[in-house]
């Protein structure tokens, strides 16, 4: 039973408050409104979400950065090149001035023939496999969901391996169906993956990963088979290509692989927002609007698209889709919309700068860039998994 | 009083024969969580589904979301069938505050209140910036409950309550005709209980929403709720007023325990407690 006072205390508004968002009220931003309806009390610029400036801000930076880490890392290797020269051959590369024909210059075919197409296949690599993560993380709400732990590459990396070993990939004319295998594999894996973790209760951390692991056994005792029985010269190049290596692309090979990522990419933009909506669970996104079954089969294919052409291409590189998205969220934001291009920009400049490394540390042998991802992302997988935000799922 | 543009004619839902069960297994209508419900639910009224666990009030509520599907029977909203409706349409009209809310990722709270504008800038592959008035929507939202300080929080550092009052805020974000709540209270403090309750009335009187919520709480939906339905074993066991539902034979037969019912001192309306 309420006494009069009591009563009165609980009827103290707390409503009264200066409004939160400090900062100068905009006489800019209120003249633009309508007149009959009451401005905001604060700038829109100064409030704590995603704007579109804010998102032109970061993602041209994030561009800018890229670049600078492209042009950084072309100097490193076995023979150093100064700025200045990287600048002039690039200038005389896309003038047309200096010609890039094999033989002319060693330092100009190392740089525009070897380092260049190499550092970009780095780029591409690195910025699929992260925003992969991102769409998996948004789609099984689940942080330390990585196309590497959860045996999406694996798949791939199967469905690849049945295609170099029984010739389907091996002619020039085909050389698409390698990819095309890769992505029936990574596709199969994820809709197993998903099959699983959304058995019973929701999406479990512990399900998830268990079954990573245990689907990642699956298919690399399929992978060892097939390597096993097939003749060494080929088995050997096979378990160099499924440590992840960089090695040897040419221009029309980069051509091929950013067709297909770029397929997978524009899928996973126009979902970008659904993908917001969905990591606050299926239910609640489905009561605001989102066509929860479209978009789930949309960003499987999307990401099956980019997984496999990036392990047909570079083998299995894990870890970089669990950091990359992990810390451009911590940095940036958590918007699907800045968190997809984002975290493409930062894998990308990731996966340039841990090749980089690759190369250079033992220079002149050199070994293969999934060591080095390995290294900087198990660590940081385990502090994930210690952690107290990610208790929140389980 | 009623603001007269947001008056609608007619009932808000109406429900005929609604059936689920949640495993596709069980065709036996024994086993099924719902079981040919049949009702009306007015428009404009605050209407508070009660019931034991397990009777079937989530689902209920699920359903008139259009989160879930009836295996059979069929729901209207505002005279068209929900089953003819595209998520974007329902979620236009309706808002649903779930009874937990999944917060893994680090979005602030102004962000996630904001995603309640999602229904309203649809199409397909186009990304939609926020405008001024979507702005507008999602502050007075959080204005009215009392989350607005909070806004450059981070929702997987705030309270549990605290993250419930910003749900609730995105669910008005999304300018509902009905909006559904299950168990608004459970996990607010007796302060933000009563902030909640009165929100909703003043939004009912004051807009003409239609407010469902699915309680425990038998005394704030006595108090608070203009009828009441009873659910039991899938079933609707009664509805009305709260001093037709809030029977001591009725709430003793649905629950199997013995309550006291009498009458609340400031409004007069039923008062359920335990016996000692």
């Amino acid at each position: 039973m309420f006494s009069d006072s009591k009563e009165k205390a609980l009827l103290v508004k707390p409503m009264e408050k200066v409004p939160p968002f400090t900062l100068s009220p905009s006489s800019k931003v209120s003249s633009e409104w309508d007149q009959a309806t009451p401005p905001l009390p604060f700038a829109i610029s100064s409030l704590p979400a995603l704007t579109i400036r804010g998102w032109l801000v970061s993602v041209g930076v994030s561009c800018v950065l890229a670049v600078v880490t492209l042009l950084v890392c072309l100097g490193f290797g076995t023979e150093p090149i100064p700025f200045s020269r990287i600048w002039s051959i690039l200038v005389g590369a896309l003038t047309g001035t200096e010609s890039i024909r094999v033989g002319t210059d060693p330092t100009t075919v190392i740089l525009l023939q070897v380092r260049l197409p190499r550092l970009l296949l780095a780029f591409f690599v690195g910025g699929s496999l992260a925003m992969v993560g991102v769409a998996l993380q948004a789609l099984l709400r689940n942080p330390l969901a990585d196309p590497f732990i959860i045996g999406i590459s694996s798949g791939a990396a199967l469905g690849a391996a049945i295609a170099l070993l029984f010739g389907v990939g091996v002619s020039v004319l085909s050389v698409s169906a390698l990819p095309v295998c890769a992505f029936a594999g990574a596709l199969l894996s994820l809709v197993i993956m998903y099959r699983i973790s959304s058995v019973g209760f929701g999406f479990s951390i512990y399900t998830l990963l268990l079954a990573g692991v245990v689907l990642n056994a699956i298919f690399s005792a399929f992978i060892m088979f097939l390597t096993s029985v097939a003749d060494p010269n080929r088995a050997f190049g096979m378990y160099a290509w499924l440590m992840g290596s960089l090695t040897g692309p040419d221009f029309p090979t980069l051509g091929v692989l950013a067709l297909y990522l770029g397929m997978g990419l524009v899928i996973l933009a126009t979902q970008a927002q659904s993908l917001n909506l969905l990591t606050l669970g299926e239910e609640t996104a489905r009561s605001l609007g989102v066509e929860v079954e479209r978009v789930k089969k949309l960003v499987f294919v999307a990401a099956a698209l980019l997984t496999g052409a990036v392990v047909s291409f570079s083998g299995i590189i894990g870890f970089v889709g669990l950091v990359v998205p992990h810390a451009v969220r911590l940095v940036l934001s958590a918007d699907h919309r800045l968190l997809l291009p984002a975290a493409g920009f930062v894998g990308g400049m990731f996966l340039m700068l841990a090749d980089t490394v690759a190369r250079t540390a033992l220079s002149p042998s050199e070994f293969p860039v999934g060591v080095v991802t390995a290294l900087v992302g198990g660590p940081v997988f385990l502090y994930l998994l210690t952690t107290r935000n990610l208790r929140v799922g389980m | 009083m009623m603001d007269s543009g947001n008056l609608l004619p007619g009932p808000a839902y109406g429900l005929r024969d609604v059936t689920f069960g949640y495993d596709a297994r069980f065709r036996d209508h024994s086993e099924s969580v719902l079981n040919a419900v049949t009702c009306s639910i007015d428009s404009g009224k605050i209407l508070g589904i009660l019931g034991p666990n397990g009777s079937g009030k989530s689902t209920l509520l699920k359903l008139l979301a259009r989160v879930l599907c009836p295996r059979s029977g069929t729901i209207e909203l505002f005279g068209d069938p929900l089953s003819r409706l595209s998520q974007v349409e329902v979620a236009r009209q309706v808002a649903l505050v779930p009874q937990e809310t999944l917060q893994i990722f680090p979005f602030t709270l102004a962000e996630m209140v904001l995603m309640g504008r999602f229904p309203h800038h649809q199409g397909y592959g186009g990304w939609h910036w926020e405008d001024a008035d979507d702005w507008r929507i999602a502050y007075q939202a959080m204005e009215d409950l009392d989350v607005t300080h909070l806004g450059s929080r981070l929702v997987t550092d705030v309270s549990g309550g605290e993250r419930q009052r910003a749900v609730i805020a995105r669910a008005l974000t999304q300018e509902p005709q009905v909006l559904l709540l299950d168990e608004p209270t459970a996990f607010l403090d007796l302060h933000h209980q009563l902030d909640i309750a009165r929100i909703l009335r003043r939004l009912n009187r004051e807009r003409g929403l239609t407010v469902i919520l699915v309680s425990h709480d038998l005394n704030l939906a006595s108090q608070y709720c203009d009828q009441l339905m009873m659910l039991h074993g899938g079933k609707i066991m009664e509805v009305g007023s709260p001093r037709d539902v809030l029977r001591p034979d009725l709430l003793e037969s649905v629950y199997g325990c013995q309550v006291l019912v009498d009458r609340h001192p400031q409004s007069g309306l039923p008062r359920v407690s335990l016996p000692v």
